[in-house]
């Protein structure tokens, strides 16, 4: 009973869990290709590698899945993710603030930059793409000003880089970031799946018009959607900044599309009203797997990013494929 | 079901006075109407003569100018869907307020949703609203875990109407709709709006057909460029006099 109406839950059913089983058939592959080609891919040290790097782009990427299915996008979430790691430096290491503290201020300080992402939007009317963009900006701006230009090391709280890289199982490396990542993914899926939040979502991004007419309050919505994924972006910024021990304020521009990459990748439609955690996650190890397999069979960085972007491509044609059939 | 003579009813729903302007543009001229229960009542008229304005001052989405609005004798003010839909009132959009990727359930509790605690009471709303499908004698859909998007116009205008008379709903106002659909699927969605009346419901059908407003229509209100320029019972008119009421505003054998 609960797995038939679990999948009859999920809209457009037929398209979105073809293109689920195909991401899934390609990881497979993509898994035993590597496997093959280099002796240190099928290891547990590398297998843990990708889940600790697929922590990081999936917590991004759980958040964008709600984005994307209500018809927005967020470009802001690499930068932003920055910032919130240099926010928590400044919390624990400037203001002296305790490590649990730390990590709170800095996980709503990115559900507060996920507001004002939502309220540029619904309220001021400006679209996603510009809204974030703007804010992408910014947040790369002030995570320079901030710091000074300069990584902030956690010096009174060691202890921090534990949320991370705390081994979970004692005897085998695994470590408590991605821990926290698995319980992320279950959250966001309960969510998605039996929430006023995430029907909203599907509603939203389907027709924005018929759910304003049905009653729903469409702008409050799209606040708390675009606040939910800041919260995943300060998630992830805090965990980055605690496996390294340091908030580095340069970087993050790119991880944003790397996100929206597996999001893609895992069949949700970039048109939005349709997708699933389950796919974005699929998406996010392909991600992963991908970037790893390619660093480890020693592919110079530059090819790196040419297979990724083919990758996204594909996944983009074949959602209009999809479309097209429909 | 009682079936009461209509004619000694008070009306449900009573407009008075209504005006409304866009910018320079007067949509609606001190309009008045009055709706049965138990009765349909075809609002007619040319295009831009005001009706779907009328509906949607009706419906809370345009704030009126001017005027008056009467539920059961009371006064009431609407000033957003929900408030309209807290008395009563749902309206049936010609462009089908659907969401395509959404279930027949999940569209039909669309901004309504049951819930137990935080989560949503599927089996709850699945079951309800087989059971609304079923009191509306609706057996063109097999399964009411269907996309919409997966069905036909006239299934789609059916999840439509049983979405708005989901709710206790007193009143239903359906702007054209059979607009788009073939010949069998018209009857159809006639029936349906006969059996909403006869189940005592209040029914407004705009509508641009004449067989449809024959069909199935206790009064018909014409609407002539913003005014309100007869309401009178369908057994008193004919097809041609309703037709020149549309296009002039007045007709030979009924000058009231």
């Amino acid at each position: 009973m609960t797995t038939i109406s679990l999948k009859n839950r999920i809209p457009a059913k037929i398209s979105g869990s073809l293109q689920q089983l195909f991401a899934f058939g390609s990881l497979i592959v993509i898994l035993v290709f590597f496997s093959f080609a280099s002796p240190y891919f099928f290891t547990t040290s590398n297998l843990v590698g990708i889940l600790m790097a697929a922590t990081v782009t999936g917590i991004l990427a759980l958040g964008t899945t709600f984005v994307i299915i209500a018809g927005g996008i967020d470009l802001s979430i690499g930068t932003g993710m920055i910032l919130c790691g240099v926010m928590t430096g400044v919390f624990q290491t400037y203001w002296g603030w305790p490590v649990w503290a730390g990590v709170l201020g800095a996980v709503l300080f990115g559900g507060l930059i996920g507001f004002v992402n939502g309220f540029n939007i619904s309220v001021l009317g400006i679209p996603p793409f510009i809204a974030t963009l703007g804010m992408m900006l910014v947040a790369s701006g002030l995570s320079l000003v901030i710091s000074g230009t300069k990584p902030i090391y956690f010096k009174e709280h060691p202890e921090f880089q534990l949320l991370m890289n705390y081994s979970v199982i004692p005897g085998m490396r695994f470590p408590l970031g991605v821990l926290i990542f698995l319980i992320l993914i279950v959250v966001a899926a309960v969510i998605l799946a039996k929430t006023i939040l995430g029907r909203y979502a599907y509603s939203i991004g389907s027709n924005e018009a018929a759910t304003e007419l049905s009653g729903v309050n469409v702008a409050k919505w799209k606040i708390i959607i675009y606040s939910m994924a800041g919260l995943f972006v300060g998630i992830a910024g805090v965990l980055a900044a605690s496996r390294l021990s340091s908030a580095q304020p340069v970087g993050g521009m790119g991880l944003e599309l790397e996100a929206i990459a597996a999001v893609v990748i895992g069949g949700t439609s970039l048109q939005g009203g349709k997708g699933s955690i389950v796919g974005t996650m699929i998406g996010a190890l392909i991600v992963a797997v991908l970037t790893n397999g390619l660093r480890v069979t020693a592919v110079p960085q530059e090819w790196q990013s040419v297979v990724v972007g083919c990758v996204i491509l594909v996944a983009v044609y074949m959602d209009i494929l999809r479309r097209k059939r429909a | 079901m009682s079936w009461k003579d209509p004619l000694m009813q008070a009306p449900f729903l009573e407009l008075r006075g209504i005006n409304k302007s866009f910018g320079a543009v007067q949509v609606l001229r001190d309009v008045a109407m009055s709706v049965r229960a138990g009765e349909v009542t075809a609002l007619v008229g040319d295009n831009g003569a005001g009706k779907s304005t009328l509906v949607k001052c009706v419906g809370g989405i345009h704030p009126m100018d001017s005027g008056e609005m009467f539920i059961n004798g009371s006064e009431v003010h609407v000033h957003s869907p929900r408030e309209a839909a807290q008395l009563g009132i749902e309206i049936v959009y010609q462009d089908l307020a659907l969401c395509d990727n959404l279930d027949i359930v999940q569209n039909m509790f669309l901004g309504r949703e049951r819930t137990s605690g935080w989560v949503l009471n599927e089996p709850e709303m699945e079951q309800l609203a087989r059971k609304t499908l079923d009191s509306l004698a609706v057996r063109t859909v097999s399964t009411v875990r269907q996309p919409v998007s997966s069905l036909s116009g006239g299934q789609r205008q059916t999840v439509a109407i049983a979405k708005a008379v989901l709710w206790n709903s007193k009143l239903v106002i359906l702007d054209e709709p059979t607009a788009a659909l073939g010949v069998a699927q018209t009857a159809q969605v006639l029936e349906l709006v006969r059996a909403l009346a006869d189940n005592g419901l209040a029914v407004v059908l705009i509508s641009h057909n004449m067989n449809d407003v024959f069909a199935v229509s206790d009064r018909i209100a014409a609407l002539y460029l913003g005014q309100m320029v007869a309401q009178v019972k369908t057994t008193d008119v004919t097809h041609a006099q309703v037709v020149e009421l549309i296009t002039s505003g007045k007709s030979e054998g009924q000058q009231a």
